[in-house]
């Protein structure tokens, strides 16, 4: 998977099969998935909040939770779709790289649906030892009108 | 279906010493009157006056249904005013927050005011020569709401002519806002890093009670502590943790835990959960920050105050304060069924950057809509609002602990799992539900 742009592709299918594990092995170790509160507009996560800022870690503790029975927010289980608008490659430098991808995120569970949109800004990192090349050193999403107030998003938008 | 309006009876009859009638939870009309009768006749939380720093610059928020404005005026008051445009009713600014100038001016037809609401100017004048106007509400400005406390920067509304002081009503919970301020050296705390906002489709007394109810993190949020163990397994407990752990943890402490943290009720519904411990008393000691304290408040204060990591402490109907992390909840209800949580974090002067972080990872961590914490909070409480619609049994059971001695005192310290820092609220509620309704 040479192209980073199927690489952005792939991990939004792997999220929307339900493969979690997977998804969580595309981070590298140092790599974060963020989700400010101030969608395009903030400059960091520590300065103001965000919906979710999460290390490996916390991704891990994540993923975990959902795998277990007792996670009572699963029952119904939930899903999502990811429609991605095609990736745009924003800079090149050495082994490093950012798209954009604009989306629309549908997250369905039991009789609700959320719809959510944005865009996701990834910072890639060439990864010769995974089979898909790249490894994630961070995923930004930024949601359109992020601080209104929202229901439970429950996966990875 | 049941008219709750004019039969106070029959509202009194919803609460009883040890549970409460469904309706308390499904009842639109008892939404509308709620927010009539105890919203409005209540102190509620409005906002914080760090966030009006300027002359000029304005919040706008709903309390009880109502549009409001909260000003910070040339003198450096807080007023706060109805959004409404003395003309027609067109709200004067629609932005959440801003800075309006030296005056507010009506997007629709240019009335204009004073920050303080009165009356500057409007087209057309000559065409009001010899009509009532001025002589009746719509000439008199905008409509300032009169009962308003600043209690150390945070701000108190009560909309109805009449009703309790906001010292009478508080009474000694007060204490709650005091330890989060005085945990700044300076003792100031100013609201930074935005607001988390929930929707949650309960209820609100639901979250309310729940913010008192310490038996539920060990099955409630199994499936997210039992996680955090596992990733955490192996390392010694003296093992400095990295926030998010030493936050998350805590949730999984069982029964024995809870019950022991000790709680505490007063008149009004107010309370504070953990009055011995908590689960945000064992995070890391910061030595400097400590030395601060000392210099600021002297040695015993400076201890008193950081001995004290209240769970949360209710400040009734509208408020929960935790004095460390320096975060607050607000409860603000929407209809029967549909509430609005939001999540604040504060920093407080003087103290290091890391209080302020541990406020917005606590904040995120456990009350942001993307929550591994609260997705099971939330589900559960609207599965409650769905499950409550069953037939057979009509009430919620308050039952644990229950000791009829209870019912004649107003200040009582008890066990952390007695399920009394609910009751209490529910007592209060039909204080106020019984009252006619505000003007």
């Amino acid at each position: 998977m040479n192209d980073p742009r199927d690489f952005i592709a792939h991990e939004a299918a792997l999220l929307d099969e339900r493969r979690f594990d997977d998804w969580l092995a595309l981070f590298a170790d140092e790599g974060h998935y963020w989700v400010p509160l101030l969608g395009a507009a903030q400059v960091d996560p520590l300065s103001h909040n965000s919906l979710a800022y999460e290390d490996r870690l916390l991704l891990q503790l994540r993923v975990a939770r959902l795998k277990n029975p007792r996670a009572h927010s699963q029952h119904p289980a939930s899903h999502s779709q990811h429609v991605l608008q095609p990736s745009r490659i924003e800079e090149e430098m050495g082994d490093e790289v950012r798209l954009r991808t604009p989306f629309l995120y549908v997250e369905a569970r039991g009789e609700s649906q959320i719809l959510l949109s944005g865009t996701a800004r990834h910072h890639l990192v060439r990864s010769p030892s995974t089979p898909s090349g790249w490894a994630i050193r961070q995923k930004r999403i930024d949601l359109l009108n992020a601080s209104r107030a929202l229901p439970a998003i429950q996966l990875f938008i | 279906m049941t008219s709750y309006r004019h039969h106070p009876d029959r509202i009194a009859a919803l609460v009883q010493d040890d549970r409460v009638h469904r309706d308390l939870y499904l009842s639109d009309e008892i939404f509308e009157l709620e927010q009539e009768r105890l919203f409005a006749n209540t102190w509620v939380f409005l906002g914080h006056a760090s966030q009006v720093p300027e002359a000029g610059d304005f919040v706008t928020q709903e309390v009880a249904g109502r549009p409001l404005l909260m000003v910070r005026q040339p003198d450096g008051a807080v007023h706060v005013m109805y959004n409404r445009c003395a003309h027609k009713g067109t709200q004067l600014v629609t932005d959440e927050s801003g800075n309006t100038g030296r005056f507010f001016r009506c997007p629709y037809h240019a009335w204009t005011y004073k920050l303080d609401g009165a009356p500057l100017g409007l087209p057309l004048k000559n065409g009001y020569e010899g009509t009532q106007l001025k002589a009746c509400e719509s000439g008199q400005g905008l409509s300032v709401v009169k009962h308003v406390k600043v209690y150390r920067d945070f701000v108190f509304v009560r909309l109805a002519d009449a009703g309790p002081t906001f010292e009478d009503y508080f009474g000694e919970v007060l204490g709650a806002i005091d330890n989060m301020v005085g945990r700044s050296p300076e003792g100031k705390l100013t609201v930074g890093g935005g607001v988390l906002r929930n929707i949650v489709h309960c209820n609100w007394k639901m979250y309310l009670e729940n913010i008192n109810d310490t038996v539920h993190p060990m099955s409630t949020h199994e499936s997210a502590t039992k996680a955090a163990e596992a990733l955490w397994e192996g390392h010694a407990p003296t093992d400095p943790k990295p926030m998010a752990m030493e936050q998350i943890l805590p949730f999984g402490s069982g029964y024995e835990f809870f019950d022991k943290m000790g709680g505490r009720v007063f008149a009004n519904g107010h309370s504070v959960l953990g009055v011995n411990f908590s689960i945000h008393s064992n995070y890391a000691q910061l030595p400097e920050y400590e030395a601060a304290m000392q210099a600021a408040h002297g040695v015993e204060r400076a201890a008193d105050i950081l001995q004290r990591s209240p769970q949360n402490s209710v400040l009734y109907p509208s408020l929960s304060v935790k004095g460390s992390p320096q975060a607050i909840r607000v409860i603000r209800p929407l209809s029967a069924d549909r509430t609005l949580i939001e999540a604040w974090s504060f920093r407080a002067a003087g103290a290091p950057a890391l209080l302020f972080e541990r406020a917005m990872s606590y904040n995120r961590l456990v009350f942001s809509p993307m929550s591994v914490v609260a997705h099971d909070d939330v589900h559960l409480f609207e599965s409650i609002q769905q499950g409550l619609r069953a037939g057979g049994n009509e009430w919620v059971s308050l039952h644990r602990n229950f000791d009829a001695a209870e019912l004649a005192q107003s200040t009582i310290t008890t066990n952390g799992t007695n399920e009394l820092l609910m009751r209490n609220q529910f007592r209060a509620w039909a204080k106020a539900m019984a009252a006619e309704a505000a003007a």
